[in-house]
């Protein structure tokens, strides 16, 4: 591209990768992109409730780094571009709800290290994104403040839980997004608005900050509008952090060199409890077009079969809910949370008070949580859940030492209308088959979106090996560059 | 049979920091909610990064007390709901799939007694409620998170005591162990507390919870013991059950059933990663591990010929074992060994004085030599350590500003002698009839000369002067 773009024609649609270019060129300022992206916001977020909260000071901050920018010193390799953060992730000085009434007062006091690392790298955090609150659901219904819309058709879930951020991507409200990634919290609404979204290896990116939910699964995750991006802000965000001692030490890989060196070669293997029954036929046909495109691009395929998928989302609800009832018995509203007159209650009517003001789904999960791990029940539920995912897991090793990494459909079905699914036990099941395994099993999984069917987006899944999340992203750069996908309606 | 067992915890008062964050182990010199941060308040987001000197410390413990260390050690959630616990879960440990906490099946022998230690696990402390008002009623509970997070060490042990005095000589010899460690200074207030577990014959195990000091325990013990013996006499049923010691009314009383069956639903906290405990990291702690307290008291009576009642005092305080083995050489070691059992120890024999005294090891070296070379005498030496004690000045200055230097001339002490004789004239009749009362004399010219008159010399000099043997 040459020549300078008019403030009119100035697209918000651009990539991470672009705008950076765009601004080092000088045909862009921070200013301009920031204060068009909050004109957009102000049209078109009344219709999709992709932000719960708007940083007011995002374009006093885009004039500082263009500034800086302008006098030549130092900038980092954001470069003033807007990143909205789902609101489970510590903003300092920021409302961080998580989609709750029970903090809805909570103001973070510090940085998520994914946060921080954003900050020193000139990223104007624009805003916060809604959620299914605490991150429990995959439709965003369950927010307290209202449920997101998906850009495609409005009529539509955007996914879940981060589907505020995938909407917000989609929609051209942001550059990219942070989502967390608990049993397909990225992936799913990545798919369903038609992002990429990856959950990258347990470990690679530091959960300090992000509000736990089911801690030894969930993965904070990249959402973007190409594959190159994700790559992009995982070079800023990955890595060993000394406030989270789960992290692993990712040698300063730099996933976006090569990362364009294709699939040929590669072989992968197709989940065959993820691609068969209960898949929509046009689920089913995008997959197998993804295959082809592949098969095009030099890879081989095979068909693997890993039947403990089948006990897959009764173990990751046993495994959440544990960890949920432990995670979240701390918002009992003593040191925060939100505005209650304590006279008159003692301490055990206080609590049980304080903490009704949960959402219903949260309130159901706490209680299974109780329920599932207690003396005498442990070993029935939560012992045999922990049994279901080291047997998972020893599959999906067995697997890996076969094939360079899996494919299935991201979400066995198309999105769906609002209020569709919310109590239908067996969409539940659907919904979330193919994506608990890459968290049961600690592996890295992406979403690239493929297709759009009768208007509603259709995204793939690939699954790789431990610790090779940038193969993960090369082969799906590769299927990204097969397709040519149409601008979001909105 | 009366059985009794205890869980002792610990808190690791010696290190820099708490066991999840960077905020400081000693919490007592803050004013409320200060000592604190968002990992040991638990807000949303914050993780327990584990302090690995912790470990190492808790090992150490383990080690001292016999226990088996397995390769690779765990941490759980203990999940319940209480004011002064930020997460409403404790981060502690727990063998739920084997041995995973930090030492297990110990022993250590007391007056021949083996007593058993069932598991050493390491675990936060929660912070602390504190009650404002004057009545009851008008009671407010407030929270201070200041201790919450702090390293602490808990040891449980087999129910192998028979009676109270066993379990007080125990966390005697505890107490010593763990100070000689440097692991925990007991004397800070709430650095160590135990709860106790009692059953009697025909009746059913009582734990006894919230005892202030290792003190009470002894009492709350006791009155358990009667309590259960009078309800076995009466036939009436003994129901496990545990009981609060009430501090004020000096009894035990029956907690809520609620408390008792309590499911605390443990299971793996996922925020931190096993720890290995691999080879190298015992050898390392066995090179740092202090000599046990047994161990110098052998080395004190064998190399130095100090009496066992002394090498038992010295060995078992670590203020004077440090200070016995800094001062000390081959030659002086029983003279110093005596001056800190017999002098120092009126001059700081509490927390306060140990703090505020000014005496140095270079100081009791000085002294003793001094003494060994008839410069000083004992009396005067005394008054110089006390004077060393609280000014922290060195021998020559006390000599010279109290007049303190040894008498050995002939002369001098001679008409210091004639002085006394003149004075004395009923002692001196009776000396000569009785020759052993000659010491009344010696100790009067020791005092007209201020304690610096040579005792044997003017011993010799008075049994010339007056023609006895």
């Amino acid at each position: 591209m040459s020549g300078h773009q008019s403030w009119f024609d100035l697209n918000l649609g651009i990539s991470a990768l672009k705008y950076i270019e765009e601004i080092k060129n000088g045909n862009l300022t921070a200013e301009e992109f920031i204060s068009k992206t909050i004109e957009r916001i102000q049209k078109v977020d009344s219709k999709l409730h992709a932000y719960l909260s708007i940083n007011e000071q995002a374009v006093e901050q885009a004039k500082s780094i263009d500034k800086k920018i302008k006098a030549k010193e130092n900038v980092g390799a954001c470069m003033g571009m807007p990143i909205s953060i789902k609101d489970n992730i510590c903003v300092k000085g920021t409302k961080t709800t998580c989609a709750s009434k029970m903090l809805e007062d909570f103001i973070a006091p510090y940085d998520a290290t994914v946060v921080s690392k954003l900050k020193a790298e000139d990223t104007i955090i624009i805003g916060k994104t809604n959620l299914d609150e605490f991150a429990m659901g995959f439709t965003t219904e369950f927010s307290a403040y209202g449920p997101s819309k998906n850009p495609w058709n409005t009529e539509y879930v955007p996914g879940g839980s981060s589907g505020g951020s995938a909407a917000a991507v989609s929609a051209l409200e942001c550059i990219a997004s942070l989502g967390s990634d608990t049993g397909g919290s990225v992936r799913n609404p990545a798919s369903f608005c038609s992002v990429v979204g990856l959950k990258p290896t347990y470990g690679l990116i530091s959960r300090y900050g992000l509000i736990s939910y089911s801690n030894s699964i969930e993965q904070i995750g990249p959402i973007t509008r190409t594959v190159e991006d994700t790559a992009f802000l995982l070079n800023i965000i990955a890595g060993m952090d000394p406030h989270d001692n789960t992290t692993i030490d990712n040698q300063n890989e730099n996933y976006l060199n090569d990362i364009d060196s294709g699939v040929e070669g590669k072989k992968i293997g197709i989940i065959k409890e993820m691609t068969h029954e209960g898949v929509d036929k046009q689920v089913s046909a995008a997959t197998n077009k993804a295959i082809s495109n592949f098969e095009g691009l030099g890879a081989t395929f095979e068909e693997i079969s890993l039947d403990m998928v089948a006990y897959s989302v009764a173990a990751y609800y046993i495994i959440t809910a544990t960890e949920a009832g432990s995670n979240l018995a701390r918002y009992d509203n003593l040191r925060y949370g939100y505005d209650f007159d304590s006279e008159g209650y003692e301490f055990n009517s206080y609590l049980s008070k304080a903490r009704k003001n949960f959402g219903p789904e949260v309130t159901r999960r706490m209680i299974l949580g109780g329920f599932v791990p207690s003396a005498g029940h442990a070993g029935k539920y939560f012992l045999k859940a922990m049994k279901v995912k080291s047997k998972l897991t020893a599959q999906v090793n067995e697997a890996l030492k076969k094939v360079d990494m899996l494919i299935a459909p991201t979400v066995p079905i198309l999105p769906f209308r609002f209020g569709e699914k919310i109590d239908d036990p067996v969409a539940l099941f659907l919904v979330d088959i193919n994506t608990v395994t890459a968290n049961l099993t600690e592996k890295p999984a992406i979403s690239i979106p493929f297709e759009i069917s009768g208007g509603l987006p259709i995204g793939i899944q690939l699954l790789g090996k431990s610790m090779q999340d940038k193969m993960l992203l090369q082969a799906a750069y590769a299927l990204q560059n097969t397709v040519k996908l149409p601008e979001v309606p909105i | 049979m009366t059985k009794i067992g205890l869980e002792i915890h610990c808190q690791l008062t010696n290190l820099q920091s708490k066991l999840f964050c960077s905020c400081k182990a000693n919490y007592r010199e803050f004013s409320p909610n200060t000592n604190i941060c968002p990992i040991c308040v638990g807000l949303p987001g914050s993780l327990p990064m584990l302090n690995q000197k912790a470990v190492e410390k808790a090992t150490m413990i383990s080690m001292a007390l016999n226990c088996k260390t397995p390769e690779k050690i765990a941490f759980f959630r203990k999940n319940y709901f209480y004011p002064d616990l930020p997460k409403n879960f404790q981060i502690t440990q727990f063998d739920a799939y084997g041995p995973t906490s930090i030492g297990h099946d110990g022993k250590i022998t007391i007056e021949g007694k083996e007593i058993r230690i069932r598991r050493i696990q390491i675990e936060e402390d929660p912070g602390r409620l504190i009650y404002e008002g004057t009545s009851e009623k008008t009671q407010i509970p407030l929270v201070d998170y200041n201790r919450a997070g702090t390293p602490l060490v808990e040891i449980v042990t087999e129910p192998d005591f028979d009676n109270p005095k066993q379990v007080r000589v125990f966390l005697n010899i505890l107490v010593d162990l763990l100070e000689n460690l440097g692991v925990s200074d007991p004397t800070l207030e709430g650095a160590l507390r135990a709860d106790g577990n009692v059953s009697v014959e025909g009746g059913n195990k009582i734990e006894i919870k919230n005892v202030a000091s290792f003190h009470d325990l002894e009492k709350a013990i006791h009155f358990e013991i009667t309590r259960q013996q009078s309800l076995v006499e009466r036939n009436i049923p003994i129901i496990s059950e545990t009981r609060q010691w009430d501090d004020r009314r000096k009894i035990t009383i029956s907690a809520r059933k609620k408390e008792e069956e309590q499911d605390y639903r443990y299971f793996l906290e996922g925020d931190i990663p096993w720890v290995k405990l691999n080879s190298d990291h015992f050898k390392k702690l066995r090179e740092k591990m202090p000599e046990s307290i047994a161990s110098k008291r052998e080395r004190y009576v064998e190399k130095y010929g100090i009496t066992n009642q002394v090498a038992d005092v010295l060995s078992s305080d670590k203020y004077y074992a440090d200070l016995f083995e800094q001062s000390h050489d081959e030659k002086n070691a029983k003279e110093i060994a005596n001056i800190i059992t017999t002098d120092l120890m009126g001059f700081v024999d509490t927390r306060e004085k140990r703090e505020t005294s000014k005496l140095t090891h270079q100081h009791l070296t000085e002294l003793v030599n001094s003494i060994m070379d008839n410069k000083i005498t004992r009396n005067s030496a005394k008054t110089a350590l006390q004077e060393m004690v609280s000014t922290g000045k060195s021998l020559i200055e006390i000599i010279s500003e109290q007049d303190l230097d040894y008498v050995s001339d002939e002369s001098t002490i001679s008409s210091i002698i004639n002085e006394v004789l003149n004075e004395e004239a009923n002692a001196v009749q009776e000396v000569k009839e009785k020759p052993e009362t000659v010491n009344f004399l010696v100790g009067k010219v020791m005092k007209k000369s201020k304690g610096k008159a040579d005792p044997s010399m003017t011993l010799n000099i008075l049994k010339k002067k007056l023609g006895i043997t």
